[in-house]
């Protein structure tokens, strides 16, 4: 007994030093942590981003050697998307690495509040790049956190505004019936106030049905659509719940091309289970669809020739990678920012921080990165952290397989949302003894 | 050897009745408490506060408040998540509403509330029993989740994710993202250690004795003059009282800003009954040692596994999730009784050793 557990341990002691890789001393790297799900219920929309980031990233170690001559490492820690065990990770990788956590992508926005208090104390930026909480668009408040280049309630103010020309003008949106499917959480609530303050200027009624975590049952979600016969649907989903919802929206026959869903529904993922039943399908985004750009050949040649590739070839170019591959772009600029701002390679999160804020994206630079025309330019300020960008409708075609831009782009009603900003940054900066600072 | 009551005289009734009984034993606890108090608020950084201490604390404090109910009182709750949300909410309420009133206030007036509700939810355990309290108690979980994201005055109107603003604790801060980790420490662990101490009077007393009799056969306790009513929902009380301090502590010290849905949803209540499932039912130490398997363990593998071997970390996790559950199932086999009978018999055997027989 006792001989036979020493060797058990013998064993596995053994396993464990031969399997430990011995990794020589580096030179001065880049730290960028990486939140990722490639677990869980939203493990189908967590792969995709994950391995988008982390492709950019390799593929600009491979092609130019990191970002200055700096090699990026990008550290991923697995959170199956829950709040206790991301502070985990949090804690665990801000101070990874020579230069530390330089930003962090918590891509959950319950996670995303978790953090704004620590991050914010810790010096540590957090991209939450179109999620998370929409007031930290308000520089002055949250100067460790950006939401560029555009936000929930933004984008639920793009959505009435594209429904506004579609039935031939705002004036024609008095009467008309908007359901709002929403996971029942702080993410799936963010565009409420926006929609109901829209509502009472516009006439429009709105109709809420929350659809509980995970969202694998929302039989009596769509029953009340049904029965409330609503003019068009938005959804605020994330993960299964949107392959369940188009899956149901299709079962009642609700017509494909008055339902809209946020730009984190709309992916090829969310679709393909329903399949033909999904043509026609809308959903918001900030760039734009496909593989058609010279970064994304660069991807192919630099890191999925090589063997290198984080995912599935075929999957390159899905509307999700894009994204995670969008992140990992203004994460580069803002350290090469950082770089040039404080004229030092070795920089920590503070000033990834200001090179963040000095985020100005035009036409030239997303040629220069192999972007050309992916989405529309902005600029970060340091009293603006949304950048203003704007939001265009995609639709998907099943029968190509493909989701195509059937909107311009739409430029958010400003001055409503920035008023809303405001309050609710104001509001934030009372209860936690904030002083905003001046912008000036 | 090592471990043996020879020698030992009790020369008092105070001395008979003492906690712990064995020198040996109060020797053992007193170096523990020493490290804890003394030598590990020196020690403590962010990551071993918020990652691995704060954890295991609060879930001790949780897990021992379960076992009060299911282990010494036999009445089975699915509610824990449920009751620890009443917890973190009435702290948020709490300290929104007053923002004068003293922390250590604050988390026991909110095990208050929770206990308060744990009673209202335990009624139903008078006529029902087993499997079928169970499924009344989840009954709370959901509901009681539910209101907390329906009902916009739990969360002051705003978005249903609550933040702890920053409270001081005797001119030291205790929560929000600027406190020192060593105090948060210090301040849970004072909790743990002072109602650790209470629990250990309460269930060898008139108290405990009567949840134990309920536990073990019903009828009979009725018979003995022990009345159900008072007996089941004091157990019910207490149970709650210190699962809701553990959510008042999880909201304030531990995470800073939670989400009711998220926090506090059905996976909580499992996690824990299957901590004192596996630390043991009817015993403390076993709270402490079931919470600190299923709090640690997920952690220590991935240390072990990410940062030590080197695997990527989704593999980890797919690792993580399969052994986790591989352990649970090999504890359970070579003891159903649970960790804390492993510690007995390993007593048991340390009296002899090293001339076992």
């Amino acid at each position: 007994m006792k001989l036979k557990s020493l060797a058990i341990l013998a064993a596995s002691a053994a396993v464990l030093a031969t399997s430990v890789t011995v990794t020589p001393a580096s030179a001065y790297e880049y730290m960028v942590p990486q939140l990722v799900y490639r677990t869980g219920p939203y493990a189908p929309n967590g792969i995709p981003l994950a391995n988008g980031f982390i492709d950019y990233m390799n593929m600009l170690n491979e092609r130019d050697g990191g970002i200055n001559g700096v090699k990026v490492k990008v550290v991923e820690c697995e959170t199956a998307y829950n709040t206790k065990v991301s502070v985990e990770c949090y804690e665990n990788l801000k101070n990874e690495g020579d230069s530390g956590a330089l930003v962090f992508n918590p891509h959950s926005t319950g996670v995303t509040y978790a953090l704004i208090p620590k991050a914010t104390s810790d010096e540590i930026p957090i991209l939450s790049m179109g999620y998370g909480r929409t007031s930290a668009a308000d520089g002055t408040v949250f100067p460790y956190i950006f939401n560029f280049p555009t936000t929930y309630w933004s984008q639920a103010s793009a959505f009435i505004k594209y429904i506004g020309d579609r039935e031939g003008g705002m004036d024609k949106l008095k009467g008309k019936k908007i359901a709002l499917v929403y996971h029942n959480s702080a993410y799936g609530k963010e565009p409420i106030k926006t929609l109901e303050v829209l509502g009472e200027k516009y006439g429009y009624e709105l109709m809420l049905l929350p659809v509980d975590h995970p969202g694998q049952e929302q039989k009596a979600t769509w029953l009340q659509v049904r029965r409330g016969k609503p003019d068009w649907v938005f959804m605020w989903g994330w993960g299964v719940m949107n392959q369940v919802a188009i899956k149901e929206a299709a079962g009642i026959r609700f017509p494909m091309d008055k339902f809209i869903g946020v730009w984190w529904s709309g992916s090829e993922n969310d679709v393909a289970p329903a399949g033909e039943a999904a043509n026609g399908y809308l959903a918001g985004t900030m760039h734009a669809p496909g593989s058609d750009f010279a970064a994304i050949d660069a991807i192919k040649k630099y890191v999925y020739a090589k063997g290198n590739g984080a995912g599935e070839e075929s999957r390159v170019g899905e509307v999700l990678y894009n994204r995670g591959m969008l992140e990992a772009v203004f994460t580069a600029e803002a350290i090469n920012n950082a770089v040039n701002i404080h004229g030092t390679k070795e920089i920590r999160g503070k000033h990834v921080r200001d090179g963040l804020e000095a985020l100005e994206m035009t036409e030239a630079d997303f040629a220069r990165i192999g972007l050309k025309g992916f989405m529309k330019p902005f600029k970060v300020t340091c009293e603006d952290h949304e950048g203003g960008g704007p939001v265009a409708i995609q639709q998907w075609n099943a029968k190509d397989g493909k989701w195509v831009m059937v909107s311009d782009w739409i430029e958010p009603m400003k001055d409503i949302i920035r008023t809303l900003v405001k309050e609710d940054a104001a509001a934030f900066a009372k209860e936690n003894n904030i002083t905003p600072r001046n912008c000036g | 050897m090592l471990y043996r009551e020879t020698g030992l005289f009790k020369t008092s009734y105070q001395a008979d009745q003492a906690l712990f009984t064995l020198t040996q034993d109060r020797i053992l606890i007193g170096l523990i408490l020493l490290v804890a108090f003394a030598i590990v608020p020196f020690m403590v950084n962010d990551y071993w506060s918020k990652a691995i201490l704060l954890p295991f604390l609060i879930y001790s404090l949780v897990a021992l408040g379960l076992n009060i109910l299911v282990g010494y009182c036999g009445q089975i709750s699915l509610g824990t998540g449920g009751f620890m949300a009443v917890g973190a909410y009435g702290a948020y309420k709490l300290m929104t509403g007053f923002p004068d009133m003293n922390l250590i206030l604050v988390v026991v007036l909110s095990g208050g509330i929770a206990a308060a509700v744990g009673v209202l939810f335990g009624l139903p355990s008078l006529r029902i029993k087993g499997f079928y309290l169970a499924v009344a108690t989840l009954a709370a979980q959901f509901f009681l989740i539910w209101m907390f994201n329906k009902v916009p005055w739990f969360y002051n109107y705003e978005m249903s994710q609550i933040t702890v603003p920053p409270r001081e604790v005797f001119g030291v801060l205790v929560t929000g993202p600027n406190s020192e980790p060593a105090s948060q420490y210090l301040f849970t662990l004072s909790f743990v250690v002072f109602f650790t101490w209470i629990a250990m009077n309460l269930v060898r007393g008139r108290i405990g004795r009567g949840w134990m009799s309920i536990r073990d056969r019903d009828i009979a306790a009725e018979l003995l003059g022990i009345k159900p009513l008072q007996t089941k929902l004091s157990a019910f009380a207490v149970s709650s009282f210190y699962v809701g301090m553990g959510g008042a502590l999880v909201f304030t010290i531990w995470l800073g800003s939670v989400e009711a849905t998220e926090a506090f949803d059905i996976q909580q209540s499992f996690f824990v009954l299957f901590a004192i499932i596996i630390g043991g039912l009817g015993s403390i130490l076993g709270s402490f040692l079931g919470a600190a398997f299923m709090s640690l363990m997920p952690v220590v593998l991935k240390l072990i596994l990410v940062d030590g071997v080197g695997v990527v970390p989704v593999d980890a996790k797919h690792i993580e999730i399969i052994l986790v559950g591989v352990l649970i199932i090999v504890f359970l086999i070579n003891e159903p009784a649970g960790m804390a009978r492993m510690w007995q018999i390993f007593k048991e055997k340390m009296r002899l050793w090293p001339f076992p027989y």
